[in-house]
This record gives structure tokens, C-alpha cells and sequence, in this order.
């Protein structure tokens, strides 16, 4: 049993010689062990009751009739094959994949671009990347939403821009084939986040590499898809996990800007804001219960996809290993 | 030219100026959104949609006066002051409940650590719509709906794991010498903890702080579900009210409370923005 860890050796007391070991570690490890728990009560309160036990829960209600009110009716399946033939189900998933499909690569695009850009010592550098990240504090909140309703409704700045150069759209907010792509721009503005953690990325790239490719007369294209973008790919791979799993789950922006309807005609009806209307505006919830199991199978799988994809192209230094 | 010029030479100025001129014409067009919502702010409601200039023709200040009257009967003062003690309550619950919970994943062993370690991490990842609805449920039959305590309670109980991971991160980077000499000098794990450790912590408390506060203040989903009275709302919610209750000729004063409504933001990122843009995201990565 004390062979798993390096028993701690029993410290030498003052006045002492070391006394019946064997009792005193047991003892020690026994209220090192109550005592970690106390630190973690809060957590473990917090785990059981608002994670695990809720996690159940909704297991349980996705497959039964509730409305809030009256006792949960079980149902069996009937929830999830219902989704099959919900047509607004159907339409928020396709929303949803169209959103995390190209809003996450261009998000991501646009941050590495901008980390490349910034990753030099120069004059200048601090404000420039403060001023990046500042959108990704401020894009979560109603107001960068109402902005937006403004500026790419019909009248708004893109319409009169876009009417400019002859395309007389209305505003894309109005307008069903291209309303979600001003939330796309939302997101994509929003790149700071990703953008300073490759920037954390690229200063761990050893110097040494970047000297022996120029000593090689590499160039500049050849040395970023040699160097540069190779030893990056765990950062890569850390920031396409987050940013899909943020995706999936958009919320405030699509409220706001849609007023809360996902309209027009259901073009910005993203997953969690069908869930959201179906739980509380229908009291649906059982049904709502199963619509987020199916996103967390969903969002389960595509990062386990990611993850076994990373074998391929995750490049992890041998220097790393710590 | 073709000269091999000495490895440390300074960018020429013209390609110096080059990047100089994309980088500010980038931060423009980030910019441009929050430059136009200020400058909005001051225009007049119809001038908001037809005048595409920053510059406003007839600058508008009583937008900020009317924005200050609130939305009906409840004063934006109200709103700030409800959105205030939300995120007052999240900072604090988070700094504790995180930091506690974190100490035991860094430096105590117990039997469990690792399950414990995994469902702690596996929370990170947890879309919150599977847990939200049961939540709502408890939260109701408690007959907390239409309290604050909903929103704050959880980050009490270490609900946030992005942060308990953050500390445990930093936590693992301090000398371990530290709580050997602690308990050398007769400290058990709590008086380690408050004693040596918390101290230490302070960079990783202030990160936790700047984002309780900024998620918290922009928090919207929790808000909307679980605050009905019109007397408890936040800005956020009083911001969409306004939104719902006028129509365009209340554009600027809606503008005005957007811009309020930001502020507290935009100072918390000003003053601790060397450490938000350097500190946070990079002490997630190592190890």
C-alpha cells in the first residue's frame, strides 16, 4: 500500500528519535486526506448537486413529458424521435454546423494572421494587441449585440454600402439567406482570444530553429509551413477544441440581434436558442432535456474526432515533454 | 544593399512604417463598432440611422440623461447597482471557492485525486444547457427564482472550473520548497494555505477577478432565466427591456446606456490590460 508514493519521510522531532513510524504516516495521510476535503467541500457540493445530480436529471426528463408544473410523464424515446420530424430542430442544427463550420476556422484564420503580424519586438506592439483583444471582452454583452442590429439592418451601414456598389439587398439582418452571417462577423471579430494564445504559442518556438533555417536559405513561406506552423499545432489544436465547443453553445448574440425569435424565418435559430424557446417560452422541457443531450453527444463526439485527428497532425516538440 | 548587414540591425523604416499602417488599419476596422455605438450615443434618434459619419451633425447629450432615467420607473442606477452586487458576489464566491478547491488538486494527496481531477476538468468541457434545466428546477423548488441567488451561489461552489484550473495551473508553478518550510515549521495544510500559498496567489486572483467581473457583468442567459421583477434586473436586462418597450426614436438614449453599460468593462480591461492580454490565456498551457 506504501509503495505506490514515496512514503514521506517522518520528520525528526525536536527532542525525539524518529518514533513508530509506520502509525504516524497513516495517521498523516488519513487527515492530509479529511482535510483536502474540506478545501474541496465547496467544489464537491458544487460538482454533486449543480453538475452531476442536474447532469441525471435531465438524462431522466429527456425522456419524459414535463412542463415544470405537472410531474414528469415518461415517454421513452419519443422525445428524440421527435427531433427527426421537428422541422425548426432540423433547421437550428443546420444553423448551428453552418455557424461552427465557418465561423470557427475563419475566427481562427484571422487570430493566427494577426499573431503572426504582432509576433516581433517593435514599438507599439502592446497597444496594438491590447486593442485586438478588446472585442472578445466586449462581444458577449447586449450592447455589441444591439450595435450590430444597426449596423446590418436594412438602412444600416452594410445596406447603404452594399446598395453603393449596386447590391440592393435590404440589411442582412432582414434578410433570411444572409442574416446569419453578420453573427459570423460578430464571432470572427472576437478573434483576440485565440490571437494571444498563439502569440503565447509562438514565443515557446526556440529561437535556434528559425536561425538554422535561415543559415539553410529557406524562405520565409517554407520557414512558416516548416517551422512556424508545425510547432504550433498543439496551440492549434487547443484553440480549435475551445472554439468549437464555444460554437455550438452561441447564445446572447443570436437572441439580441434577432430579438429573441431567430428570425427572419428561422435563419439565425441557433441550437441553444431553439432549447432555450422550447424550455421556456413552451415549457417543453423534456424535450428541451433531450435536445441538450444530444448537443453534448454531439459536441462529445466532434471533440473526440478532433482529438484522435490530432495524432496526425499534432506536432508535440521533444523538448515539451515536461 | 545585398551587404549582410549585422544580425541585430533594426527593421528598415519603410517596412517598419508598413507594418505600423496595417496594424492601425486593422485596430480601425475593430474599432470602428465601439467608435460608432460612442458616437451614436450622442447622435439624435433619427440622425442614428441616416447620418453614417462618425461625427454627429447636432450632438445629443440629453441621450445620457433620459438613458439615466432607466426604463420604466427603474432607474439605470438601479440596474447598475443589482448588475454591481451579481458581479461583487461572483468575484467573491469564485476567488474562494476556486482557490480552495484548487490548493487540494495542487499540492494535496488523497485517495480520489484523479477521478476528482477528471470530473473537474470534464465540467470545463460540459455544454451548461445539460445541466440548465434541472438546475432552473432546483433553484425553483428552493424558491429561489427571482433572486439573485441562483446566479450567485453556484460560483460559491466552485462551478466555474475555467478558474479552479487557472489556480491549479499557478499553484503547480510555485516552489514546493515553500510548504515543505511551512510544514517544517509546524503549519498544517490550512494555515499553508492562507499563510503561504494565498499570498502567492495574488496574480492568478487577479485574473479570476478581472473575469468573474467581465463575465459576470455581460452574463445574459442566467439573468433572463432566473430574474422576473423588473426591480432586480441588471443592465443587461434593463438594456433589452429599453430595446422592447421603445422604438426607433429611442435609439440614442438606448445607445447612451450601452456605452454606461460598457464602461465599467472598458475600465477593468484599461487598468489590468498588460495582465489580461499576457497572464490569462498563457498560464492555461503550460504543463
Amino acid at each position: 500500500m506504501a509503495q505506490a508514493t514515496a512514503p514521506p519521510r517522518p520528520l525528526p522531532r525536536p527532542g525525539g528519535g524518529v518514533t513508530d513510524a509506520a502509525p504516524a504516516v497513516r495517521r498523516r495521510r488519513r487527515s492530509t486526506a479529511l482535510s483536502a476535503h474540506v478545501f474541496l467541500a465547496p467544489w464537491l457540493i458544487g460538482a454533486v448537486v449543480l453538475t452531476l445530480g442536474p447532469m441525471l436529471a435531465s438524462l431522466y426528463l429527456s425522456f419524459t413529458d414535463y412542463d415544470l408544473f405537472s410531474r414528469p410523464n415518461w415517454v421513452g424515446l419519443a422525445n428524440y424521435r421527435y427531433m427527426l420530424a421537428d422541422d425548426r430542430f432540423l433547421t437550428s442544427v443546420g444553423v448551428t454546423l453552418k455557424f461552427v463550420l465557418i465561423g470557427a476556422p475563419l475566427k481562427l484564420a484571422a487570430a493566427l494572421a494577426v499573431a503572426l503580424l504582432l509576433n516581433r519586438a517593435r514599438r507599439g506592439v502592446g497597444l496594438y494587441r491590447a486593442a485586438f483583444y478588446a472585442p472578445s471582452l466586449l462581444g458577449a454583452s447586449v450592447s455589441v449585440a444591439l450595435v450590430w442590429r444597426s449596423l446590418f439592418a436594412t438602412g444600416g451601414l452594410t445596406d447603404r454600402s452594399l446598395a453603393f456598389f449596386g447590391l440592393e439587398i435590404g440589411g442582412l439582418t432582414d434578410n433570411p439567406d444572409y442574416a446569419l452571417y453578420p453573427l459570423i462577423m460578430l464571432t470572427v471579430w472576437q478573434f483576440g482570444a485565440p490571437m494571444v494564445i498563439f502569440l503565447a504559442g509562438l514565443k515557446q518556438i526556440p529561437k535556434e530553429l528559425y536561425e538554422a533555417s535561415s543559415i539553410d536559405g529557406a524562405s520565409r513561406i517554407r520557414t512558416f509551413f516548416s517551422i512556424t506552423l508545425p510547432m504550433l499545432t498543439p496551440v492549434l489544436f487547443f484553440n480549435l477544441v475551445m472554439e468549437i465547443i464555444h460554437s455550438f453553445q452561441s447564445f446572447t448574440s443570436a437572441f439580441v440581434v434577432s430579438n429573441g425569435t431567430g428570425g427572419p424565418s428561422d435563419s439565425t435559430l441557433f441550437y441553444s436558442l431553439y432549447l432555450y424557446q422550447q424550455a421556456f417560452t413552451n415549457f417543453h422541457m423534456g424535450y428541451a432535456s433531450a435536445m441538450a443531450w444530444v448537443l453534448l453527444a454531439v459536441i462529445a463526439l466532434v471533440t473526440f474526432l478532433v482529438f484522435r485527428s490530432s495524432r496526425m497532425w499534432v506536432f508535440y516538440g521533444q523538448e515539451e515533454a515536461s | 544593399m545585398t551587404t549582410a548587414t549585422s544580425p541585430a540591425a533594426a527593421t528598415p523604416p519603410l517596412r517598419s512604417a508598413v507594418w505600423h499602417i496595417v496594424c492601425v488599419a486593422i485596430g480601425l476596422v475593430l474599432l470602428y463598432p465601439v467608435l460608432w455605438l460612442v458616437t451614436a450615443s450622442v447622435k439624435s434618434g433619427t440622425e442614428i440611422l441616416s447620418n453614417l459619419s462618425p461625427v454627429p451633425k447636432a450632438f445629443t447629450p440629453g441621450n445620457y440623461t433620459q438613458a439615466a432615467e432607466g426604463v420604466s420607473g427603474i432607474t439605470l442606477w438601479r440596474l447598475f447597482g443589482n448588475s454591481l452586487l451579481i458581479s461583487t458576489g461572483a468575484i467573491v464566491g469564485n476567488v474562494l471557492s476556486c482557490s480552495l478547491a484548487a490548493y487540494a488538486f495542487a499540492r494535496l494527496r488523497f485517495r480520489g485525486r484523479g477521478l476528482y481531477f477528471a470530473v473537474m476538468i470534464g465540467t470545463l468541457m460540459l455544454p451548461m444547457h445539460v445541466v440548465l434545466i434541472p438546475q432552473y428546477i432546483i433553484f425553483q423548488k428552493l424558491g429561489m427564482v427571482g433572486t439573485f441567488l441562483p446566479i450567485i451561489l453556484p460560483k460559491f461552489l466552485a462551478t466555474e472550473a475555467f478558474f479552479v484550473f487557472l489556480i491549479v495551473q499557478f499553484i503547480r508553478s510555485l516552489p514546493r520548497e515553500l510548504d515543505e518550510a511551512a510544514v517544517i515549521d509546524g503549519c498544517g495544510p490550512y494555515r499553508t494555505f492562507w499563510y503561504v500559498i494565498m499570498p502567492l496567489l495574488k496574480p492568478a486572483l487577479v485574473t479570476t477577478t478581472i473575469f468573474s467581473f467581465i463575465w459576470s457583468w455581460n452574463d445574459f442567459l442566467s439573468q433572463l432565466m432566473y430574474l422576473a421583477d423588473p426591480r432586480d434586473y441588471t443592465l443587461q436586462l434593463g438594456l433589452r427591456m429599453f430595446v422592447d418597450q421603445s422604438g426607433s426614436a429611442a435609439f440614442g438614449p438606448m445607445f447612451a446606456m450601452s456605452v454606461l453599460t460598457l464602461v465599467p468593462v472598458l475600465l477593468f480591461f484599461l487598468a489590468f490590460q498588460r495582465l489580461l492580454v499576457e497572464g490569462v490565456h498563457t498560464s492555461g498551457l503550460k504543463g
